[in-house]
């Protein structure tokens, strides 16, 4: 297996982008990623995109991006695992890299959810759940994690103020972000008094619907060198999958296949927990980052949203958690998050995180957990300052 | 709704058949071809039983379009006396006073419609025990 680095990064503004198509979206990222990197031509390109046929009626998008972007007859596809699709692209690239059989290739992703109504995207987004079995009977995604925050409230005593702290210290960082769709702070008492959506979970306990894309580029080590651009390493990629219903796994307060992928990532990359400085994680309601930070390790089970309360996750915290600000404060375009969250994990091994985000002591390895659905798959990737 | 994606949801969604893995018993509902347990193929038809208790809830306000109608209303994970855990809405109850823990049985319920000329979709409901 070769040695494998990240050389390239590019992200647009997130939000509600209505004068911006699908397409240009997608392009605008893609190019910031090749300028960054400055290699002259890609051998591959993956994509992830959770729903391009239900949030714009468009697939084949391999197709599509490949000629928009200029690159004529690229070897380029498209993969899906719900909002872990940006996750799986990068690993895909990463072994067809690792692998020898491509040199440069680009992991994007994009979702645009604004060409559809509310409904629509609640509708698009629900297909990540079971739809015989959850969908089926009125359980919407802020409802399945809800009943992840029933369920760990009722065991460990998880509480409302613990939650809220997930919030304000994600759109704290995220206010930090100029990339970000809600780059405001949030008080614990505007998150409590927020409308709500699916008990225990408030409208700012969840993540938005957002248009977005991120590209980053991936090549050799030794290519890398050449190019003149920062080494960061990838040291270690983890996948694993859990069943896609909820009530079907042994526990609900914690995440199964967030904890394998990881172990399998640790394992790769002879690393442990405490060799992790930062980590983004998949924040698509308060209560998710809170178990999250438990499955991956950082915290005892139960004790996540005790350690997020105290501070211990924020930027001058043991374990600095979504110094993007999150999916919260960033937004979440289903298929970019995981390649959003690279972007912002080689940011800050670079020390080049904007606006006073950047952590204060360098950091030199980080981490990206990236889940699809109720936590039915994750990636979790390391990359390393080499 | 798809008249056919309805009707071979009947023997789960009318009547909590479900299946018993002849090797090593683990029960799954819905049925499946390979038990993820111990891999045997070879399953015999059970029914639920239809009481157990709630695991887990929740209120859902913003509801999708097809149940609208029906917001504010409870949905929970519940776990069946032979071990088997649903989900399903909680119905017939002040949606305020769920509780972890909680009696439940299980009943047959109108779930979705179709708008007015579609398909009525009926299955299973939790209801609260002393109901």
């Amino acid at each position: 297996m070769r040695d494998v680095a990240v050389v390239g990064i590019g992200i647009n503004k997130w939000g509600e982008l209505w004068e911006k198509s699908f397409r240009d979206i997608y392009v605008e990222a893609a190019l910031a990623a090749i300028n960054d990197a400055g290699v002259d031509h890609l051998d591959s390109m993956i994509i992830g995109c959770m729903s391009g046929g239900l949030f714009v009626g468009q697939e084949h998008l391999g197709s599509l991006m490949a000629d928009y972007l200029g690159q004529k007859h690229l070897a380029a596809s498209r993969v899906e695992s719900a909002c872990a699709s940006g996750g799986l692209a990068f690993r895909h690239a990463f072994i067809e890299v690792a692998s020898g059989i491509s040199d440069i290739v680009m992991a994007a992703g994009i979702e645009k959810m604004t060409d559809v109504s509310g409904d629509g995207a609640t509708y698009a987004l629900a297909t990540a759940a079971d739809q015989e079995y959850e969908v089926f009977h009125g359980a919407t995604f802020p409802g399945l994690y809800a009943l992840m925050a029933t369920a760990h409230m009722h065991k460990y005593g998880t509480t409302r103020d613990m939650l809220s702290a997930v919030a304000v210290k994600n759109h704290f960082n995220g206010s930090m972000n100029p990339f970000a769709q809600y780059p405001f702070k949030v008080t614990k008492e505007e998150v409590n008094d927020s409308v709500m959506v699916a008990s225990p979970l408030r409208i700012l306990d969840c993540s938005p619907i957002t248009d977005g894309a991120a590209a980053v580029i991936l090549t050799t080590v030794d290519i890398a060198r050449k190019l003149g651009k920062p080494i960061i390493k990838v040291i270690g990629s983890g996948h694993a999958t859990d069943s896609i219903a909820l009530h079907q796994r042994p526990d609900i307060t914690t995440l199964k296949a967030t904890t394998v992928a990881a172990e399998k990532a640790f394992k790769m990359a002879n690393k442990k927990i405490a060799d992790i400085n930062f980590a983004e994680v998949h924040d698509c309601f308060t209560i998710a980052e809170i178990i999250v930070t438990e499955s991956l390790g950082f915290f005892p089970a139960g004790k996540g949203g005790e350690a997020a309360l105290k501070g211990e996750t924020g930027l001058e915290g043991k374990f600095p958690i979504n110094t993007s600000g999150g999916l919260k404060s960033k937004g979440h375009p289903v298929g970019a998050t995981g390649v959003a969250q690279i972007v912002e994990v080689v940011k800050q091994l670079r020390g080049t995180a904007e606006n006073g985000r950047q952590l204060k002591k360098q950091p030199k390895v980080g981490m990206a957990q990236n889940m699809g659905g109720s936590g039915g798959s994750t990636l979790v990737h390391i990359l390393e300052v080499a | 709704m798809f008249p056919a994606r309805e009707h071979r949801e009947y023997p789960h969604r009318y009547r909590l058949e479900a299946g018993k893995c002849k090797k090593c018993g683990k029960i799954f509902f819905p049925h499946r071809l390979i038990c993820s347990e111990c891999g045997h193929r070879e399953f015999e038809k059970v029914l639920l039983p239809d009481t157990g208790k709630l695991l887990t809830f929740s209120v859902i306000r913003v509801a999708p379009s097809q149940f609208v109608d029906q917001a504010p209303y409870a949905i929970g994970i519940a776990e069946l006396t032979n071990g088997v855990r649903l989900m399903a809405q909680v119905a017939d109850c002040d949606v305020d006073s769920l509780k972890v823990g909680m009696d439940v049985r299980i009943e047959f319920r109108r779930i979705q419609t179709d708008g007015h000329a579609g398909v009525l979709s009926y299955g299973y409901k939790f209801v609260p025990k002393w109901y």
